[in-house]
């Protein structure tokens, strides 16, 4: 006699906490063939709104951290996804509708390039910066700080994304001291908020990631306008009206990148597209 | 003669053997513009300098063509080796003629020339002379080893540094290898015709630089041309936003520098003697024509009155007047319209409550003048306090604590520039760390360097000038992305993928821009 399963609940995830959309509002979310596979929260405005207060809340906190601090955190990402590998697996079949051994491999892959980019958090800063030596007696030194508050439309595409995808928008952000706002794969949404649940286990403090499901043709304009986002990731934003996104982030200077086919592979240029260079000149002298 | 009156000690205009009128500077030569031929006058006398060609569309295609001929044919087929020894002689020609240039930028721009002699034209031979070592040592510019040209740049600058903003712009263009068309401001055409006659006499190839002059839509016409693959602009906020939006869609490379709004933050154990100094030359150097000008004061409350007197005091010796002299500290303000801005938006603080102290300055009959002004009693809601004016006005707000320095200082959506003004090096550092801003200067102010990058954050624009950082606003990254050393499973699942930028807009992202530039 077989058992009867108990279905997860997949909401947002906000703040740290997984709430239902303010707007009551579900999708179904199906295999590929059709079949039901839960109903996952369709994130309205407000939710992008209230995910863009989290995330700038979390932003002193997380980019005060220190390097080997994040660079521990992000790593602790990819010890936790390495324990829950059958999970995710799992989902990324049943959504995804590939083969077992693609799943693995999608999973293998992500935990790698959390693992990648967790490395390059203490390091960073000493590849991006430098030591200016400026004809006068003064100590000058360029750093990269966090832009601030990204937010991303994670890679679409019908398979090899849903975690893979988020992972390859989500880490080189955060690695730096960003917090984001990320609209998931909305077909496929299941493995982003298994991963919300990875982060809120993990040791990422609430707000520095925040998750959302649903339409990124209905969200993506909202996050692009939004004043308090500085910089915006079209990743998986290629089959919407981007130029129209990346118009209405001028308005505040918002950074954008632009759409990219195929997940971004792990790069210092996805790292460089959301940090500030600062420079601070001191003067020297005996006295 | 009373106490710190001096004789009058004039530059001589004799050194200038300008030409009555200047063409367009495409391919080499100096061509006729076929837009309406407009005087360029000096702000201190309203006389008529010289007459300079205005570009109109056609002009600037011209321009972006031959450009890209030498860019395909030349530029980007040189050794780096070559084209550094360009930019080398470009700097020592800057240097053989500094004293040329300073007098033109003098008279054309209005800042005294004690600035051109002293800042802005060593710093545009610095700026050729740093970036000349550049060329040959891409790979080694933090890119990965293959770093590539763009291809055509389009550039446009302000009146405020004119040939100092065409260096910043010129020199790692042409470091990295691509080729240029540059419109310099309406109100100061001058020097970038007298630098046109440097590259003839370097003999830097046809086509490489191309300098189109005109109002705004000659600038508008080179943003947005299709065939230019970056663009960098320096100027207004406002600008910024509308050339942003004109890049949308398209795979050109954007860098913006735009205003400011800066804090330069005075604590009471602070080095006071330096700090009046910087102060005054935070925001009365160049008549405050200056993004990164320390245009709000944050001084802490218990010595406000201290800081207040001594800067009275100290603004009161100030010389305005002929940019010329060599014993002027405060020259005209550029231009009619800039003149007519700073007076509306000092009346719009005396409205709101602030008060109005200033300088006792006699002003010239002719010209445009604005003697240094101080407001204090002003709110961080004031007007003044949040627009930046770009004059010679300083709006003075007090603090506490260091956290409330900060957050008074954070209080813009600016973020070019702060200053950090206290003995205590451990307060300095911290308070660094906590100002949204691209250039902090802590105990001085004002400092350029071409080796030190310089750029905003927020609404003061994207990407750096200067250093290892301005140089790669101009280059593709090249090499390592893909190989980025992610354990070899990410490799084969992420299918990786080089580069994001698409080949080229499409008909519909065209459309889209010229709406968006419409706007």
């Amino acid at each position: 006699m077989s058992r009867l399963t108990v279905p997860k609940t997949y909401k947002l995830y906000v703040g740290g906490a997984f709430p239902r959309s303010e707007s009551g509002r579900t999708y179904e979310v199906t295999t590929p063939k059709g079949g039901f596979l839960a109903n996952a929260a369709q994130a309205s405005r407000k939710d992008a709104r209230d995910a863009v207060v989290a995330a700038r809340s979390a932003v002193s906190g997380w980019a005060g951290a220190t390097a080997y601090n994040r660079g521990q955190v992000l790593y602790r990402i990819a010890e936790l996804l390495e324990g829950r590998r059958a999970q995710f697996a799992d989902e990324i079949v049943q959504s995804e509708g590939v083969s077992a051994s693609a799943a693995a491999a999608q999973v293998d892959a992500s935990i790698d390039l959390w693992v990648w980019y967790a490395g390059w958090a203490d390091k960073y800063a000493q590849v991006a910066g430098n030591a200016n030596p400026v004809a006068g007696p003064y100590f000058n030194i360029s750093v990269p700080e966090p832009t601030g508050v990204v937010a991303i439309i994670a890679p679409q595409q019908a398979t090899g994304a849903s975690l893979l995808g988020l992972a390859a928008v989500v880490a080189p952000a955060i690695l730096t001291g960003n917090t984001v706002v990320v609209v998931a794969h909305e077909r496929a949404p299941l493995s982003a908020i298994s991963l919300g649940e990875v982060l809120a286990t993990s040791d990422v403090p609430g707000g520095v990631v925040n998750i959302l499901t649903g339409s990124p043709a209905e969200i993506a304009p909202w996050l692009a306008a939004h004043a308090d986002v500085n910089a915006l990731d079209l990743a998986g934003a290629g089959d919407l009206e981007w130029v129209d996104l990346q118009i209405a982030a001028a308005e505040t200077l918002t950074r954008v990148l632009q759409p990219q086919p195929g997940i971004p592979a792990p790069s210092l240029d996805r790292i460089g597209a959301f940090v500030e260079i600062k420079t601070v000149w001191h003067t020297k002298a005996m006295r | 003669m009373r106490f710190l009156e001096y004789a009058p000690a004039p530059e001589s205009a004799a050194i200038l053997n300008l030409k009555a009128e200047y063409g367009l500077f495409i391919d080499g030569e100096f061509v006729d513009g076929r837009g309406e031929v407009f005087d360029t006058i000096s702000p201190a006398t309203e006389k008529v300098i010289a007459r300079i060609a205005q570009a109109d569309e056609r002009d600037v295609d011209r321009a972006v063509a031959a450009a890209r001929r030498s860019y395909e044919k030349v530029w980007s087929r040189m050794s780096g080796s070559d084209r550094g020894k360009y930019l080398f002689r470009i700097a020592r020609l800057v240097q053989e003629r500094s004293r040329e240039l300073a007098v033109a930028e003098a008279l054309d721009n209005g800042k005294p020339i004690r600035e051109t002699r002293d800042v802005d034209v060593p710093l545009v031979a610095a700026w050729f002379f740093y970036y000349a070592g550049w060329a040959d040592k891409l790979e080694y510019a933090g890119l990965g080893p293959n770093p590539r040209s763009l291809g055509v740049a389009a550039q446009v600058i302000p009146w405020n540094f004119p040939l100092l903003m065409l260096a910043w712009k010129i020199a790692p263009a042409l470091a990295a290898g691509n080729t240029v068309v540059i419109k310099p401001a309406e109100t100061t055409s001058l020097t970038a015709m007298l630098f046109a006659e440097i590259l003839q006499q370097a003999e830097l190839p046809a086509g490489v630089v191309n300098i189109v002059t005109g109002p705004g839509s000659t600038g508008q016409a080179l943003v947005t041309h299709d065939d230019v693959n970056k663009v960098a602009f320096t100027g207004s906020t406002g600008v910024g936003r509308m050339i942003a939006r004109s890049v949308a869609g398209t795979n050109k490379k954007l860098t913006l520098e735009l205003g400011g709004k800066a804090a330069n933050i005075v604590f009471d154990d602070a080095p006071m003697d330096q700090a009046i100094e910087g102060i005054v030359n935070g925001i009365f150097f160049n008549q405050g024509h200056v993004c990164c000008a320390g245009s709000r004061l944050l001084v802490q409350e218990n010595v406000h009155d201290e800081v207040i007197d001594r800067l009275k005091q100290r603004l009161s010796t100030l010389r305005m007047g002929d940019p010329l002299d060599k014993n002027t500290d405060i020259g005209a303000i550029n231009s009619a319209a800039q003149l007519e801005r700073i007076r509306t938006l000092s009346d719009v603080g005396e409205e709101e409550g602030a008060e109005r102290w200033t300088a006792d300055c006699v002003i010239p009959d002719k010209g445009f003048w604005f003697a240094p002004t101080i407001f204090t009693q002003v709110s961080p809601a004031h007007r003044i306090a949040r627009e930046e004016i770009f004059g010679p006005v300083l709006s003075v707000i007090t603090f506490r604590t260091p956290a409330e320095a900060i957050a008074k200082a954070n209080n813009t959506p600016y973020g070019l520039s702060a200053g950090i003004w206290t003995e205590k090096g451990s307060r300095m550092l911290a308070l660094a760390d906590q100002l949204r801003a691209g250039v902090i200067w802590a105990n001085t102010f004002n400092r350029f360097d071409p080796s030190s990058p310089f750029g905003g954050y927020k609404e003061s624009g994207y990407g750096r000038e200067g250093g290892r950082h301005g140089l790669a606003a101009y280059l593709a990254s090249g090499g390592w992305d893909a190989a980025g050393g992610a354990a070899a499973g990410s490799r084969s699942a992420s299918r990786a993928v080089t580069s994001g930028a698409k080949s080229g807009a499409t008909k519909e992202q065209r459309k889209a821009t010229k709406k968006a530039v419409a706007k």
